[in-house]
């Protein structure tokens, strides 16, 4: 059943919140990867608040949409979210990457109510993806499956190995998101190991690809929605991002892949995204 | 030969019937596919060699073709075990365990999804294919993952045994068979119970541990050391991990030495995780038969078994040494 998308103004305020929540994780664990938590929040929260089902009270609900968090490494924007949704006690979003915590440094769906499967070795999430989509089309349930994936990630040989699978399988209930932010830990992806043409490799894969503004939350919608209605082929959604969107000293800067903001730059990066 | 009566072994155990342990993995999954509706069988191009064809031919609707990619098929199995299904992956020990051994460890086993790996061609009588299709590693890159089963049957009734029991079980298993055509020492009656090691021949001068093949030589070789006045206890243990720590202290106890036979490297194998028993619950001289540290090579089954000391002779040698220790 299609969900009533949140008018623009009003998901872009939760995203600010969103962000805001990443920071403070961040800053109470002493480490984490800021840049592509930030840069995926619009992508993230886009499917939670305007395109999924889901039960925050009954996490394995049977009728319940399946979102796959690839590059794991982000899981903080996938907890901000899950803990404003109610998936489980806002608080535990400070104990991040502390001993005991229901939230691990890369997800672990045995301990986060909410998540799906255990991710942050690159490259594994679409396989997982197919496989449920798979189960899904074999049981005739119409439940979805939605992928979060690195640009980075692409550098993966399984990532292709699975986009091969869903397009012969014609997995139609699957799609991937590409979070393309043009940076990987060792510098530009163009650099690092060239992509482009990155929406061409997956039309040749026989995908559907849209491409879109990633903080564009109604581009998003609209993109999710043409997703649901392509019939035949699953579709990739190659979303256009900046990495550490939202704090000006964060953004496109390589070197905050994997770094967590100091008490100095926690106050600069709150003061950015206040209200 | 003088074997224990409750174990049901089959009558003539010098010339028995031969049979690749890879059928029975093929039974059991037609048997499956017939009794257990959320079974579903994935190969990765390799259907005819694992013996997954026969389930592509009768259930085709049950058989999932992944092409040849390990790796993601082991991704999609775990897909496919989080949507309510019992997957079973299928190639070989090589492209499995090593190929694909971080999406076992991490999609699958940190994830203690409930997937099941048929791991096939295990061992060096996999012949003239050589080294890189001869898996001798797979038992310590599974065995060490938490939460991972690993099973090396001793016959095609076995190996069917198993991989019914996998499917029953809920959480990671690995299976290992051979591709050769070896002897069938077990029966339908035979008692087989994972985790729990069989003792097949009662004696107290040296256990023989074994798993796979290697228990039939183990047998032959204790028949024709008892010519000699030595009684070897030979006990089948299939199951490599949870491996039986009871079955085998009593082993070393009673028996003050012991032997382990496998075909598959000396390092952390089956001899591996003996020792890592013995040595902890009660240190008794032991001596690790299995592939030396070397590769396989091409040539034919038998012969290459022979080679790499997989033979009666080698056990019945390796006894005698260890016995000479325990008297020391």
């Amino acid at each position: 059943m299609a969900k009533k998308p949140l008018p623009k103004a009003e998901l872009d305020k939760i995203c600010k919140q969103l962000r805001r929540d990443i920071m403070t994780m961040l800053v109470k664990a002493g480490s984490g990867h800021a840049g592509g938590s930030l840069g995926s929040v619009e992508i993230i929260a886009t499917l939670y608040w305007n395109i999924m089902n889901f039960d925050p009270a009954n996490p394995r609900w049977d009728e319940r949409d399946y979102f796959i968090l690839s590059k794991g490494h982000v899981c903080p924007a996938q907890y901000a979210v899950l803990g404003n949704l109610g998936f489980f006690p806002k608080d535990e979003l400070w104990t991040l990457r502390k001993l005991g915590s229901i939230l691990q440094g890369h997800p672990h769906w045995l301990k986060t109510p909410g998540l799906e499967a255990s991710t942050g070795s690159l490259g594994q999430g679409l396989s997982i993806a197919n496989g449920i989509a798979m189960a899904l089309k074999r049981d005739g349930k119409p439940n979805r499956v939605f992928c979060l994936m690195g640009d980075g990630e692409q550098d993966e040989g399984q990532i292709w190995e699975a986009g091969m699978t869903a397009a012969h399988y014609k997995l139609d209930n699957v799609c991937g998101i590409v979070d393309r932010n043009y940076l990987q830990i060792d510098g530009n992806t163009e650099d690092v190991m060239g992509l482009d043409t990155l929406s061409d490799k997956w039309r040749a894969f026989n995908w559907n690809v849209i491409e879109c503004d990633g903080h564009d939350v109604d581009a998003l919608t609209d993109a999710y929605n043409q997703a649901i209605a392509t019939k035949g082929k699953p579709t990739i959604i190659i979303a256009r991002t900046t990495k550490g969107k939202g704090v000006s000293f964060i953004e496109n800067q390589v070197d905050w892949h994997g770094k967590a903001p100091n008490q100095e730059q926690y106050e600069k990066a709150m003061a950015e995204l206040a209200d | 030969m003088k074997v224990e009566k409750e174990m049901h072994l089959v009558e003539d155990l010098h010339q028995p019937q031969e049979k690749p342990t890879r059928d029975g993995y093929g039974d059991g999954l037609l048997f499956l596919c017939e009794t257990n509706p959320n079974v579903v069988v994935l190969d990765a191009d390799l259907a005819k060699s694992t013996r997954t064809v026969w389930v592509r031919d009768k259930y085709p609707e049950r058989f999932i073709d992944m092409g040849i990619s390990e790796q993601d098929m082991l991704g999609t199995a775990g897909g496919l075990s989080l949507g309510g299904k019992i997957p079973f992956v299928s190639t070989y020990g090589v492209f499995v365990a090593g190929r694909a051994w971080d999406q076992i460890r991490t999609t699958v086993c940190y994830g203690g999804l409930n997937v099941k790996i048929g791991g096939a061609h295990g061992g060096i009588s996999v012949g003239p294919d050589g080294a890189t299709h001869q898996s001798l590693e797979e038992i310590p890159l599974m065995r060490v993952l938490p939460g991972m089963t690993v099973i090396a049957p001793t016959d095609c009734h076995e190996t069917k045994k198993a991989t019914l029991w996998a499917a029953e079980y809920t959480g990671p298993v690995y299976l290992r068979f051979g591709r050769e055509a070896v002897p069938i020492i077990t029966t339908e009656k035979t008692p087989f119970t994972v985790g729990k090691a069989e003792t097949y021949r009662q004696g107290d001068d040296c256990a023989i541990v074994a798993c796979g093949t290697l228990v039939w030589l183990a047998l032959l070789a204790s028949d024709e050391l008892e010519k000699e006045g030595i009684q070897c206890r030979v006990i089948n243990n299939h199951t490599i991990k949870p491996i039986d720590k009871k079955t085998l202290a009593k082993a070393a106890r009673e028996c003050g030495c012991m032997v382990t036979a496998e075909e598959h490297s000396i390092f952390g194998g089956l001899g591996g995780a003996v020792a890592e028993v013995i040595c902890q619950e009660h240190p008794v001289p032991l001596r690790i038969i299995g592939i030396e540290d070397r590769f396989g090579e091409s040539g034919e089954p038998w012969e290459l078994m022979e080679e790499f000391g997989m033979s009666k002779d080698n056990i019945k040698k390796k006894v005698k040494e260890v016995l000479k220790m325990k008297k020391k």
